[in-house]
């Protein structure tokens, strides 16, 4: 029994702004083939076989014609590439010759090396991480009606520049939850599972007091009680904001069967006595007291509004203790731009801006997949995730090698987020060898523009293979 | 499914189908409000950043200092334009905004104009070496402009170029050259060629073919190079703070040269960041369809 009335997600709409990609072709990141099917379906052949024996300009004109820009990309991209390859092995001062000294030092200079190990990171996590996006992305949108809307949200990031990037993301990153929006969500978070500690800080005086710390952060007595008991357990350092939302402190009266007691806040102002509950002195509630015996907990209470706690345990010797779990400090967040998440947080701010370049590529290549293709494979019995995995992907194969490599070309000249985002104090842990390139050359009272040529010329060399991959594709293209 | 489609085979084909088809429908309803949702999350976490600057640069330093700028929700009373009347009074950034037209707008002019000429000599005029020579340009796509800084500061030192805004436009059109000239001579190539033949049977110069035909005509690719020549241009940093000076750098310097002071002025800061995002944002929904195409294009640089 076939299924008919089950048609494929409807495609009809086209979303038309967002994706004027959609009406090219998938290669449509050549712009051969879209200038070809755009302007001229008659004319499909490339100009490069043009005008054999046939009525045309003389040859000399396009020196005419050409002269402008090989003047400028002689003199300033050309010549500049030789001087520089000859600058880096000769020393800072341009004076002595020193060989491969420079691209030695690129190893051994930390700071330089530093760079290079965190340039190998930013290749090898952020191209993958954004092409996968820009698939998740393409191929979820072919699924609902405001894919248009979508893609414009998502490829906006495109348009600004990567210091405007870099600012809106430094707000977001702020480490204070009170300003920065990531760590407000982690810190609501956070406090939904495991609720704040009541009086964070709070902590016996140093001395005379009968509580002290007991090794994890909580608080025990060093007086061992049994029940008929009455413990007076004082702390310090509340904060006033809070002392005035709490109630006076009371003594606890004893009684049989149970160990009693007040845990309060040992302070007033215009004095008092230490370890004794003075008027105005507030009583600490809903502070959670355990009885140990040989180490273990037997029992636990919690105290009331005004300080006051009742255990009842069977007769013996105890151990009271105030958990951890009153005082632990708050919960603060991430430290997003710290020296160890620095450069996660900026390649987060990169996926950020370029996951709709890599989504508008690749929804451009989904739409020039031959609907043929996998309707076959659908009827075939393929489930969608086969379908997807057997035949979305092969025929995508070619526009995700394009993303991706245009991706590694692009993060391995990444300067602008890291310079922008990074605060002083780790920078030199988010360093890129574009930025140290930059400070090395330019920045500081002794610039090295050896090492700086030898740096650049590394980066030359590295985006070197994508260079030929871009020609060999373009030959073929041609071919 | 299968199961109640097979209960229901007995009672025919005409009964069967619609069943199951109700049945994958509710599958596909909630597999579907699933990926909206997502989809929905997904903006949602993509807006959320550029929101977070604009409401920001609409609140005062103290308030922004002390308080997230999702108070607003709360209390929409603090929200202030005076951050941008600050920012027209701060003469850096003034001067900054005016700068980044006065380099942005003849770099975009240069680069179509020559690049449109080449592209049309590499399309249209047959020359020996012309393949080779072509191959050098597309060559030239991914040379970093790290390779051109320390060369050029000392040209352009020598010939008193450095630090003024000539320097800085003439850079950045040696660098958009090679991207321009691939993408327009892909373009131009596309042209019919009984068009230029015809012009060139009715006499026409190639200059008169090359202003009457071929420019009218690459409309679409100048379009999409201009905006992406443009963009790049206007949101570049690394140039203008190398070959730039205070007289003449564009707004990204100024922004950046902010986010650098001591007690950085989340003011001043956030209004100027909105600010140099507002040209490229208008850009960008002016000219959406050759935005994405120029981008689309540019994949290889």
């Amino acid at each position: 029994m076939t299924d008919t009335s089950d048609p494929p997600a409807p495609r009809e709409q086209r979303p038309d702004d967002a994706s004027a990609a959609d009406s090219s072709p998938p290669a449509s990141a050549s712009p051969g083939d879209r200038a070809a099917a755009v302007a001229a379906p008659s004319s499909a052949t490339s100009g490069v076989a043009a005008g054999k024996g046939r009525l045309g300009p003389p040859p000399w004109l396009a020196g005419g014609f050409l002269a402008p820009a090989l003047i400028l990309l002689g003199l300033l991209v050309v010549y500049p590439i030789l001087y520089t390859i000859w600058r880096s092995l000769y020393d800072a001062d341009g004076e002595t010759f020193v060989a491969l000294d420079n691209y030695v030092a690129i190893f051994t200079d930390s700071a330089t090396f530093q760079a290079l190990k965190n340039n190998a990171i930013w290749v090898a996590v952020a191209p993958a991480l954004i092409t996968a996006c820009g698939l998740i992305f393409a191929v979820l949108t072919e699924r609902v009606r405001w894919a248009a809307a979508f893609k414009i949200i998502v490829f906006m990031p495109m348009a600004i520049s990567m210091v405007a990037a870099g600012v809106i993301f430094t707000l977001v990153y702020d480490h204070a939850p009170e300003r920065g929006v990531l760590n407000a969500i982690a810190v609501g978070v956070h406090d939904t599972f495991k609720s704040p500690s009541p009086y964070p800080g709070v902590r016996p005086r140093e001395q005379g007091s009968p509580l002290r710390p007991d090794g994890s952060g909580g608080f025990s007595t060093t007086a061992q009680v049994r029940p008929g008991q009455s413990v007076a357990l004082p702390l310090v350092a509340l904060s006033p904001a809070k002392q005035r939302d709490l109630k006076a402190a009371k003594a606890a009266p004893a009684q049989p069967g149970a160990v009693t007691g007040t845990v309060w806040a040992d302070f007033a102002p215009g004095g008092g006595k230490p370890n004794q509950i003075d008027a105005n002195e507030k009583g600490l509630s809903k502070v959670k007291v355990e009885a140990l015996q040989g180490g273990k907990v037997v029992a636990t209470a919690t105290t009331r509004d005004d300080g006051t706690f009742r255990i009842a345990v069977p007769d013996g010797a105890y151990t009271l203790r105030l958990a951890e779990s009153n005082f632990t400090p708050p919960y603060n967040g991430v430290t997003w731009l710290g020296p160890n998440l620095v450069t996660p947080a900026i390649i987060g701010a990169y996926v950020w801006m370029w996951a709709g370049f890599a989504m508008v590529l690749i929804g451009a290549g989904l739409s020039a997949i031959p609907r043929d293709a996998l309707e076959a494979a659908r009827v075939d019995g393929a489930t969608e995730w086969q379908v997807f995995r057997r035949v979305t992907i092969p025929l995508l194969a070619p526009v995700l090698v394009v993303v991706f490599v245009t991706l590694v070309i692009n993060v391995l000249k990444i300067f602008d987020l890291v310079y922008i985002m990074a605060p002083g104090s780790s920078i030199q842990d988010a360093q890129v060898l574009a930025l140290r390139m930059y400070l090395v050359s330019f920045v500081g009272e002794s610039p090295d523009q050896g090492l700086g040529s030898a740096i650049a010329v590394v980066l030359f060399l590295l985006v070197l293979p994508a260079m030929i991959f871009n020609i060999r594709r373009f030959r073929s293209e041609q071919g | 499914m299968t199961v109640t489609t097979k209960a229901e085979s007995g009672s025919g084909l005409a009964a069967g189908a619609p069943r199951r088809s109700v049945a994958s429908r509710i599958v596909g309803r909630l597999g579907n409000g699933f990926v909206q949702a997502l989809l929905a999350l997904i903006a949602l976490i993509w807006l959320v950043p550029t929101i977070g600057l604009f409401v920001a640069s609409l609140r005062s330093a103290s308030d922004s200092a002390n308080s997230g700028w999702w108070t607003v929700l709360t209390a929409p009373a603090q929200l202030t334009l005076a951050n941008y009347g600050n920012l027209l009074g701060n003469d850096a950034i003034a001067r900054s905004f005016v700068n980044t037209f006065l380099i942005t707008v003849p770099s975009t002019l240069l680069v179509v104009v020559i690049a449109a000429l080449a592209a049309y000599a590499f399309a249209w005029i047959d020359f020996p070496g012309r393949d080779w020579l072509f191959l050098g340009v597309v060559a030239l796509l991914v040379v970093p402009i790290q390779v051109g800084l320390i060369p050029l500061i000392q040209l352009f030192g020598d010939i008193g170029l450095f630090g003024t805004i000539p320097g800085i436009v003439l850079f950045h059109t040696a660098y958009g050259l090679p991207f321009a000239i691939f993408l327009l001579r892909n373009y131009f190539a596309g042209i019919p060629r009984d068009l230029l033949e015809a012009a060139r049977m009715d006499g026409g110069t190639e200059w008169t073919i090359f202003r009457r035909v071929i420019f009218p005509l690459g409309g679409p690719a100048i379009a999409s190079l201009a905006i992406f020549q443009f963009l790049w241009v206007w949101n570049d940093l690394l140039i203008a703070l190398i070959f730039g000076d205070e007289d003449s750098y564009p707004l990204t310097v100024a922004i950046q040269q902010q986010t650098r002071q001591f007690g950085a002025n989340i003011d001043i800061i956030s209004s100027g960041a909105f600010l140099s995002m507002l040209v490229p944002l208008i850009v960008f929904f002016a000219f959406q369809r050759y935005f994405v195409q120029g981008v689309l294009a540019g994949s290889v640089k």
